[in-house]
């Protein structure tokens, strides 16, 4: 690919995400990169002195095409989304996304808040962890794949297995 | 389908947020919570099919009804609603423009005398609202963290020990907040600071919207100033911050609007005097020109350049003139056009009978 400003081959594909509105992508060379990315640095330094404001609605993810493009690839094992899409939408498939793209949205949750300890408020009770937590949405998941392949023993046997979760999760 | 009879009741009122009372209500028109949360146990809406909408839908209205703490508060299925209706809803600030737009199950919880609303299957799963008029940021808290804490009894919300409630969108990770205090600011419009206030509040991880959020323009020198950052610090402290910056902005505003009277009066008071007298006279005008005038108009009542008009009057004309207002009231559907003459004669008959509050209530 080449850089959308010369014809050196593109080495950063830059997402900026933003709180509202599509999700924009730069695929530069080198130079330009480093161009735009101190562009908006000024930008930034003028509008916000440097920090928050405009700066913690925009998440950099600065790669080289073939690391990018190893993520893009990586797919969310409980909903099926793939890293790929929610780069495009800027929103989460599910719960366990935290967990599974952990490495690659950690960085993005410093760059919004400046923080990744939660400090606020609790639910009261029934904090289970999110693997338990997100099993039954893999389950359905599979249920409804398994329904669509015409596999309805293995569907038979992942209703039940949903609906002794949820017995579970009522009498607990 | 049976119209919903309820939404013709509240067409008629003024609705909380412009009520215009409440403390520093000459500035400050609303204060507002809410809460972003979702089931444990489904995907986020992006990867929702249809069966699981209405399983949420299903769940949390059931919840949300064996709550019994909201007596009088309506539930409606926003997606049997007209495209007037919804965006009726839209105007009156109880569902988002995504809640009207989007498609598949989804619904509102709007309380009687529209404080609050509960959205089913918006961005997030649920969204708690609360609506406070004027500055009122700890009621308003108070309010929205029982309800949260009334539909938790009964549900499991996504929730990570270190990254706290789990959202469809990492912006609002964490705590799930959002305050936002919406402040009618046309002194500083006038004054060209806006931009200045802007900057400083970007500084502070403020953010600065229209009236109706996120890129919406801000129409009638309405602002919405709200916190970016909801991971890493409390409830209290993101209210807090937020409350501590409005009384500044409040004090601006008023040496604006002092320093307007002071050094230029007979142009602000002719300013004000053109924009009452549009609004009396046009036979026919847009909602933007409406909105704009109407500020002009509302800066010179708290100014006292005008004295034949009140405070709550105008607030109820600037959302009686909404395009789904218009048509609500009218009780038909029109085109822009005819949108256009009906608020031009809407003003007219309001404007002219402003001392009978009891009229416009009929109209």
């Amino acid at each position: 690919m080449k850089c959308q400003h010369c014809e050196k081959p593109a080495t950063f594909h830059i997402t900026e995400l933003a709180d509202s509105g599509e999700p924009q992508e730069f695929h530069l060379c080198e130079d330009h990169a480093r161009l735009y990315l101190n562009q908006t640095q000024e930008e930034d330094q003028q509008l916000a002195g440097g920090f928050g404001g405009v700066m913690a609605n925009q998440l950099k993810v600065g790669q080289t095409a073939e690391e990018l493009a190893r993520l893009d690839q990586q797919v969310c094992p409980v909903c099926g989304i793939s890293f790929y899409e929610f780069r495009h939408s800027g929103r989460l498939g599910c719960p366990y996304d935290y967990v599974c793209f952990s490495d690659e949205i950690e960085p993005l949750v410093v760059n919004i808040h400046g923080e990744t300890q939660h400090t606020g408020k609790r639910p009261k009770h029934g904090v289970k962890d999110i693997q338990r937590q997100t099993d039954v949405i893999r389950l359905r998941r599979e249920m409804k794949e398994a329904v669509d392949q015409e596999d309805y023993e293995l569907a038979s046997k992942l209703r039940d297995d949903i609906r002794r979760i949820e017995s579970e999760d009522k009498s607990a | 389908m049976e119209r919903p009879v309820k939404l013709e009741k509240l067409a008629s009122q003024c609705g909380e947020w412009l009520r215009g009372s409440g403390p520093e209500s000459d500035i400050v028109i609303s204060s507002r919570i809410r809460l972003a949360r979702n089931l444990a146990d489904f995907p986020f809406i992006r990867k929702c099919n249809d069966q699981d909408r209405e399983s949420i839908e299903r769940v949390l209205r059931e919840r949300i009804e064996s709550v019994g703490a909201w007596s009088g508060a309506s539930y409606f299925d926003v997606s049997e609603l007209d495209t007037v209706d919804r965006q009726f809803l839209v105007e009156r600030q109880l569902i988002s423009r995504e809640l009207a737009e989007t498609e598949g199950a989804r619904g509102v919880l709007i309380d009687s005398n529209e404080k609050f609303s509960l959205m089913i299957n918006e961005e997030d799963h649920l969204r708690i609202q609360v609506m406070h008029s004027g500055l009122a940021l700890e009621e308003a808290w108070a309010q929205v963290n029982q309800i949260d804490d009334e539909i938790e009894e009964g549900v499991t919300y996504a929730f990570h020990p270190q990254l706290g409630y789990l959202t469809a969108c990492p912006t609002n990770v964490g705590t799930g907040l959002r305050v936002s205090v919406m402040l009618h600011l046309p002194a500083l419009v006038i004054t060209r600071q806006i931009e200045k206030v802007f900057n400083s509040l970007q500084k502070i991880s403020l953010a600065v919207r229209g009236l109706y959020g996120e890129g919406s323009q801000a129409m009638g020198d309405f602002y919405q100033i709200s916190n970016q950052i909801t991971l890493g610090r409390s409830e209290k402290d993101l209210i807090d911050q937020v409350g501590e910056v409005v009384p500044v902005l409040i004090d601006y505003e008023r040496k604006a609007r002092d320093f307007l009277k002071k050094e230029s009066e007979k142009d602000l008071h002719d300013r004000v005097s053109r924009a009452y007298g549009i609004l009396c006279t046009a036979q026919t005008i847009s909602s933007e020109e409406t909105m704009h005038l109407l500020s002009s108009v509302r800066m010179g009542v708290n100014l006292g350049l005008i004295e034949d008009l009140e405070i709550p009057t105008i607030n109820k004309l600037f959302i009686h003139t909404q395009p789904a207002h218009l048509q609500k009231l009218r009780g038909i559907e029109l085109e822009t056009a005819d949108r256009n003459i009906e608020r031009a004669h809407y003003l007219k008959r309001h404007l002219h009978r402003s001392e009978d509050d009891d009229q416009l209530e009929s109209n």
